[in-house]
């Protein structure tokens, strides 16, 4: 659905959007959700620092202790959460994810904020949003809108964590039970 | 991971993703809010049938610090001191609704009865079993060696050549003992050394080299971490050595032994340490001394002990 040049336009065009929204880059914080969101966090923060001529501070949140799911499935370990230097009180946080799907993750990621400081705002960023939200949450910024069914598969692969790079989606009972890279069904 | 029971249960695979969940928990107590929701409406309870104050308060710390409900347990004083069996307070404890059991028991293998004996379902976390084993006494050790050794570049990391002496009382330490196995599954190389009165008769299957002779091992395999034993006065009722000066001479780590140790070595105990007879003052309050970070450390293993065997689906096994 999305090739390696896609993405790359894709993001370039959130942080145009992150920064014309921000009026700058001032109080800016991007912060990952592992494991692909952090790739794209820092990507954001590259292309933002590029455009605005600032450097972005980057870090990454993980959500792992403060899921809802815990107790259904099996044990998931936990990835480091690391908070650029100066923290997060009073910045404007972009959150960044790769699929935006039930918005479990993203209440568990607020929860998760919520312990580490006192932002002044927060923002959310995802590289496909494939609906289906099972809680009021919506993204403010959106790489491409992927209209799903509960069925189908997303999977996004990105250099740097995987072989190759796309975001493909594979369809309904065929290939149900797959497991892949990064897999959000 | 259902139960923690024993050390040697576990592969590198299973050590590491303990230690690295660790790191993680390790974390959050450096933040503003030192608490995870992770554990919330899960009740823990530490089920002591022994003495333990730090043990203890490490693991009611660490259930607090994810949220739990914690229930402390003293066998003194308790319906145990009235002939109540290890079932009928098993069974009264999930009864109350305990999801998990931090367990420490005078008798070795009393933990194992418990998780395999179907009396109760709460995950089992042995806290030491008679002269057996103390898995996360091991696991904060092994946690606290890895971030001496790689620092902030831990995670994923194993003990791979790392040379360890463990001195003292090897015969009744649950800490050496789950110290031999998990150490080896990380790749170190582990040497013992103590009288020959307290080493056990099959030494030979923990895998470790054997010296009785302190000065000769600390020369010749020049350690990188020397890990001190408490000697358990409780346990000696029986003579193992002439008197506490001549162990102090032969086997304690002195202040001139501790200055001929090679610059980098670090020296750990386990706690609480008997100054004077296992260790000398100047080790113990050295900076290469970790006694006051196997502490810190231990709160954060057990977090992650505590997730691992309680937050997940209860049908998954590690």
């Amino acid at each position: 659905m999305l090739s390696q040049a896609d993405i790359a336009r894709a993001l370039t065009r959130i942080s145009h959007e992150i920064l014309e929204s921000n009026r700058g880059a001032s109080g800016l914080v991007v912060l990952g959700i592992p494991t692909r969101g952090v790739v794209l966090a820092e990507r954001i923060a590259e292309s933002l620092a590029t455009i605005s001529g600032e450097p972005i501070p980057v870090g990454s949140v993980d959500v792992t202790m403060y899921r809802d799911d815990l107790r259904s499935q099996p044990t998931r370990a936990s990835r480091p959460t690391s908070l650029p230097v100066g923290g997060i009180d009073g910045k404007t946080v972009v959150l960044v994810d790769d699929v935006l799907y039930s918005g479990r993750t993203i209440r568990a990621a607020l929860d998760a904020l919520s312990s580490l400081g006192r932002p002044r705002a927060v923002r959310l960023a995802v590289l496909v949003d494939r609906g289906h939200r099972e809680l009021p949450i919506r993204a403010d910024f959106v790489g491409k809108n992927l209209p799903t069914s509960t069925a189908e598969r997303i999977y996004v692969r990105l250099a740097g964590v995987d072989a190759d790079e796309l975001v493909a989606i594979e369809g309904g009972a065929a290939t149900e039970g797959a497991v892949g890279a990064g897999a959000h069904a | 991971m259902r139960h923690l029971l024993s050390t040697s249960d576990l592969g590198l695979d299973d050590a590491l993703r303990i230690l690295d969940i660790s790191e993680d928990m390790a974390d959050v107590s450096t933040r503003e809010v030192r608490k995870l929701p992770t554990l919330r409406g899960t009740t823990v309870v530490n089920l002591f049938y022994e003495d333990s104050t730090r043990t203890r308060i490490s693991f009611e710390a660490a259930a607090k610090r994810l949220s739990a409900d914690v229930i402390n347990f003293a066998a003194k004083g308790s319906s145990v001191s009235k002939g109540e069996s290890l079932k009928d307070t098993a069974q009264t404890l999930a009864a109350m609704g305990a999801d998990g059991i931090v367990i420490r028991h005078p008798s070795s293998g009393a933990p194992r009865v418990l998780a395999d004996s179907g009396w109760v379902d709460a995950g089992i976390v042995n806290a030491g079993d008679g002269t057996h084993e103390h898995p996360t006494q091991a696991l904060l050790d092994a946690f606290t060696m890895r971030r001496r050794v790689h620092g902030a570049a831990s995670r994923g990391r194993d003990l791979d050549g790392l040379r360890v002496v463990i001195v003292g009382d090897i015969l009744h330490s649950r800490v050496a003992r789950s110290n031999a196995w998990l150490l080896r599954t990380l790749g170190a190389q582990v040497t013992v050394v103590a009288p020959p009165t307290l080493l056990p008769v099959d030494v030979s299957r923990f895998g470790v080299d054997v010296h009785y002779d302190l000065d000769e091992a600390l020369f010749q395999v020049r350690p990188d971490v020397v890990m001190m034993l408490r000697i358990q006065q409780e346990r000696m009722n029986e003579a193992f050595f002439p008197n506490a000066r001549e162990y102090a001479r032969a086997w304690g780590l002195s202040a001139a032994r501790f200055r001929a140790l090679p610059p980098e070595t670090v020296v750990m105990h386990p706690g609480p340490m008997n100054r004077g007879l296992e260790i000398s003052d100047e080790a113990a309050d050295s900076p290469r001394s970790t006694v006051r970070e196997q502490v810190a450390n231990g709160v954060a293993v057990r977090m992650a002990v505590l997730y691992l065997t309680l937050a997940g689906d209860r049908e998954d096994s590690l």
